[in-house]
């Protein structure tokens, strides 16, 4: 493990930078280690690299939103982090240990994906599982967990649908549940998959304040996977865009810029602000990058 | 045969009490096997497999009539085909799209086998058409002992992987993320439900073992949700059709087979009905109160990056 001898990213800048340091074995465990750490990481299925020399640090407290086309690696990103997905190179840690699956420490919320109408699970149920799901045996203590499934379904506004069964709520309501079974162990890292997808505004806007809530109020670090940035624009603190085997971390201001996406995606791409909201117009067709393997990590160094 | 003697055969009460104490065995059987059927009867349904349990009955048929034929041990025979099936089927990724096909290749394969093995058998009629339909009366001692000793073994490792299953069985996404063996815990409820189809085989045969393992589960889904209901349900309703069924087949020289299925039938028919009055309805346990309605989408959204 050669973590200790990686600087600080060339990468990282603006707000997050100070919190960069040189790190030596020592200072695992002190409060100051980040909740994720990638050293040199690097993904790649058979010839197409996705990512590599990827160096960032995510502090608690952070909500970090993870950007790009289909395909560019995102999901790959937080299978990294769940233990699901091995790195090609490089490393990951999170809270200063290598990544393991099934983490106490990592809360996981999922795309919303309806269940069928006649599944035999009410939402206390679906909050349940993420308390003591992956448990052996049988469930004893049932008491303790229903407090605390009180306690997280109140947290998420979800009490009056707590004996719904779940196949009959609608995405929104799921969604409310998923930050709920995630909160359940109470993580330090909350790895959240698309969750607004195919969400309406309202919902969208519960659902993030929600997971800002557990970031900025409850120190949290947030890994916000996403293809559209304007609902969670005002949470995020940090952005990783991926594209076409290349990416840039930084502040929304930095990233998210005509000049950096037109980079990244190699060809002309015009970044408009209207309202605080972001639009990205001339997107070029993603698949078209995915072959671009000389051109992997070019921007190393920027 | 005009309709009243055919409804004495079918039910035929002369000498109850005598019968009674004969079939003790018989009952106790059933009720092993309505307790063990109901159980794994929820993951069945929880997991989508009830056309699988069909594909394993097959071949557990064909290794029962395969051990008739060659003299040995018929439980035996029967527990290594649907095991094999079993496997075959979760190594295979039966959670998989084309599972269904697989199942469908190898049903009538099985069913073809277990043809040709009672055709070659040259011993009692009785003991094939039992295969088939089930034979409930004959049980003795050591049979039901070696039935309710592997049923207690099958149901403590069912308790032992409950909740991971559940968990695996309703969420698979979430319950991998959380690090639960999702496709471990998918073979080894295979070799349970394999171990479980085996034993269902003896008392209510091949074709009918579905009334046992999913009729139940399935009737209790449509009147409750709670996991512990249903399972509790389930249960009961399997335990009702396979004693009610003994029950009222012992005068009769009718397989007990009609009798369940008839029992577990009309259980999920009334479970049907009472499940979609309650649709009706709109009861689903939501708390409605007044003024709680939603706020309208206000813009449509911007597209970015």
């Amino acid at each position: 493990m050669d973590r200790a001898a990686a600087g600080p990213s060339p990468f990282i800048q603006g707000q997050a930078a100070s919190n960069i340091a040189l790190r030596t074995p020592m200072d695992r465990g002190n409060f100051l280690t980040p909740v994720v750490s990638l050293r040199g990481a690097g993904l790649q299925f058979g010839q197409r690299a996705l990512w590599k020399d990827l160096d960032v640090d995510i502090q608690a407290g952070e909500f970090f939103a993870v950007l790009g086309p289909n395909g560019s690696g995102k999901t790959s990103f937080l299978k990294v982090l769940l233990g699901l997905q091995q790195l090609h190179s490089g490393t990951a840690t999170v809270a200063g240990h290598p990544v393991e699956r099934g983490s106490r420490k990592i809360g996981y919320i999922p795309q919303q994906k309806s269940f069928a109408p006649d599944t035999p699970l009410r939402a206390r149920d679906l909050v349940a599982l993420g308390i003591d799901g992956h448990r052996w045996g049988l469930r004893i203590k049932a008491n303790a967990v229903n407090e605390r499934v009180d306690t997280l379904l109140d947290l998420v506004g979800a009490s009056d649908y707590a004996r719904v069964p779940v196949g009959q709520l609608s995405g929104g309501e799921q969604q409310r549940l998923r930050v709920a079974q995630a909160l359940a162990t109470e993580p330090e890292l909350l790895l959240c998959d698309e969750p607004l997808l195919s969400l309406d505004l309202n919902h969208q806007q519960a659902v993030s304040s929600l997971i800002n809530q557990q970031c900025h109020e409850r120190n949290s670090a947030v890994v916000f996977v996403t293809h559209e940035i304007n609902p969670v624009i005002d949470y995020v603190d940090r952005v990783l865009y991926l594209a076409g085997g290349r990416f840039r971390v930084g502040t929304p201001e930095e990233v998210m810029t005509t000049e950096v996406l037109s980079e990244l995606y190699n060809s002309r791409v015009e970044v408009i602000r209207a309202n605080g909201r972001i639009v990205v117009v001339g997107l070029p067709d993603a698949t078209t990058h995915y072959h671009d393997d000389a051109h992997a990590g070019v921007e190393e160094g920027h | 045969m005009d309709l009243g003697s055919i409804l004495h055969t079918i039910f035929n009460f002369e000498n109850y009490g005598e019968l009674l104490a004969l079939v003790q065995n018989s009952i106790w059987a059933g009720a092993v096997l309505g307790l063990l059927g109901g159980l794994i009867g929820t993951f069945v349904m929880k997991r989508d497999l009830a056309f699988a349990v069909h594909g394993i009955s097959e071949l557990s048929f064909a290794g029962a009539s395969f051990a008739l034929l060659i003299g040995a041990d018929i439980i035996f025979g029967s527990l290594a085909g649907s095991v094999a099936a079993a496997l075959l089927l979760g190594l295979m990724g039966v959670r998989a799209r084309d599972k269904n096909s697989i199942i469908g290749v190898i049903m009538p394969f099985g069913l073809g086998l277990g043809i040709l093995f009672l055709a070659l058998y040259q011993g009692r009629a009785a003991n094939k058409f039992g295969l088939l339909t089930g034979q409930i009366v004959s049980v003795d001692t050591v049979q039901l002992q070696v039935l309710a000793g592997t049923a207690v073994v099958v149901m403590l490792a069912l308790a032992a992987i409950w909740r991971p299953l559940s968990f695996a069985s309703v969420d698979p996404e979430m319950a991998e993320a959380r690090g639960v063996p999702v496709r471990g815990l998918a073979i080894a409820f295979m070799v349970l439900l394999g171990v479980s189809v085996a034993l269902s085989i003896q008392i209510v045969g091949a074709l009918l073992v579905l009334a046992l393992l999913i009729t139940p589960a399935a009737a209790a889904l449509r009147v409750t949700t709670s996991p512990r209901l249903v399972v509790l349900l389930s249960v009961l309703f399997a335990i009702t059709a396979t004693v009610g069924g003994i029950l009222l087949a012992l005068g009769s020289r009718i397989p007990i087979s009609p009798y369940v299925t008839t029992l577990s039938f009309l259980i999920y028919v009334v479970c049907r009905i009472i499940g979609s009055a309650r649709a009706k309805r709109g009861i689903n346990g939501r708390i409605v109160r007044p003024h709680a309605a939603m706020g309208q989408a206000v813009e449509d959204q911007t597209v970015a990056g």
